[in-house]
């Protein structure tokens, strides 16, 4: 637990810290970044909270469910979305919402463009789900590592 | 030569991370120059797929220009979160061996101890 | 390893990656096709304007699904690393 100077500073910074990673995974298709990038980014956001508030009391109110939750919902979303492509598309790992109109298939011509946000097909979905598994895997590998060192100096 | 410098440095920072490994005795230190060779590895692929004058592979308000080669980016990717996986593992390995011998020097242990 | 050996170890090691990073030719790939073809045909096959998540999520889409599973693979290693001994006496 650090000063409250710290303290205050990392909690008036965690949303922005959130925002910003959540930003970086939505638009992995149109600029650099992605699934992996982005969930890095908000680990590090609660690797910060964790630096100033302390790993057993950030422990105890996000609680042992909810990010290793996440993290299995992020790989069984991505296997989901690969697996429906057999009703749609054919083959498995196909892109099926791609250049079709529907939620993100908008076409796209060949050339430097101003990005569309509408584009990408069945890669934003992929984004979504490895940014959830990243940021949720990241921050119980941390956790668990502290709970290590502190139930060995108790 | 001084054109290969991105190769040179692959080299440089590979070497003193096998170094690391073979002169240290410290488990974390081991750990550290593993993390160092795993950097030189990920440095190199990238400077694979360079062409001279190229832009980064997005069509986003490109400039005008030839592409770099996109594949070896995306193995780079891959590379960087096998190394998080394997760094991860390895530091709760040397916790637990802490633990259990009450220090962290590769010369204390020598067999498996109860 | 003792002081001769590795000095010898360390010595052939240098020799042999400095002669690989002076051979190489930066900046001129020697073969390009499968990602001219990439670059190409990226933007009216998925959709999307940036090749290097193309090529990760949709050309080459196993190798994430592999990468994916080593990262659950490793938390589950740490989870099993650090658990609570509860009940040692009973076998």
């Amino acid at each position: 637990m650090m000063t409250r100077i710290v303290r205050t500073a990392a909690g008036v910074l965690f949303p922005f810290v959130l925002i910003f990673g959540f930003y970086i995974v939505a638009h992995g298709h149109l600029t650099p970044g992605g699934g992996f990038q982005g969930g890095a980014v908000i680990a590090t956001g609660i690797v910060l909270l964790v630096a100033a508030f302390g790993a057993g009391e950030i422990g105890r109110r996000i609680g042992p469910g909810a990010l290793k939750g996440s993290e299995a919902l992020g790989l069984l979303l991505f296997i989901g979305t690969a697996a429906l492509a057999f009703g749609f598309g054919g083959t498995f790992f196909a892109n099926w919402l791609a250049n079709g109109g529907a939620i993100f298939g908008n076409v796209v011509p060949f050339g430097p463009n101003p990005g569309d946000l509408n584009t990408g097909g069945v890669i934003p979905l992929m984004n979504l789900a490895v940014g959830i598994e990243v940021l949720g895997a990241l921050s119980v590998i941390v956790l668990l590592m502290f709970k290590g060192v502190r139930e060995e100096t108790e | 030569m001084i054109a290969n410098l991105p190769f040179i440095a692959v080299t440089v920072i590979a070497l003193i991370g096998i170094v690391v490994i073979l002169t240290r005795k410290n488990l974390v230190k081991m750990v550290m120059g593993l993390s160092l060779i795993e950097a030189a590895v990920n440095l190199f692929l990238v400077s694979l797929g360079y062409r001279n004058g190229g832009i980064a592979p997005i069509f986003t308000n490109a400039p005008a220009g030839e592409m770099v080669m996109p594949t070896v980016q995306a193995m780079t990717l891959t590379n960087i979160v096998i190394g998080i996986a394997t760094t991860a593992l390895l530091l709760s390995f040397v916790m637990l061996v802490y633990r259990k011998y009450g220090s962290a020097d590769a010369g204390v242990m020598r067999r498996l101890k109860e | 390893m003792n002081g001769i050996a590795r000095t010898l170890t360390i010595l052939v090691l240098a020799g042999a990656l400095l002669y690989t990073a002076f051979s190489l030719s930066f900046g001129a790939p020697a073969a390009s096709d499968m990602d001219d073809y990439f670059i190409q045909h990226g933007q009216e096959q998925t959709g999307a304007n940036n090749i290097v998540t193309a090529v990760v999520f949709d050309f080459r889409g196993f190798d994430t699904l592999g990468e994916a599973t080593v990262l659950f693979t490793a938390v589950l290693g740490v989870g099993l690393l650090f658990r609570k001994f509860s009940a040692e006496e009973d076998e």
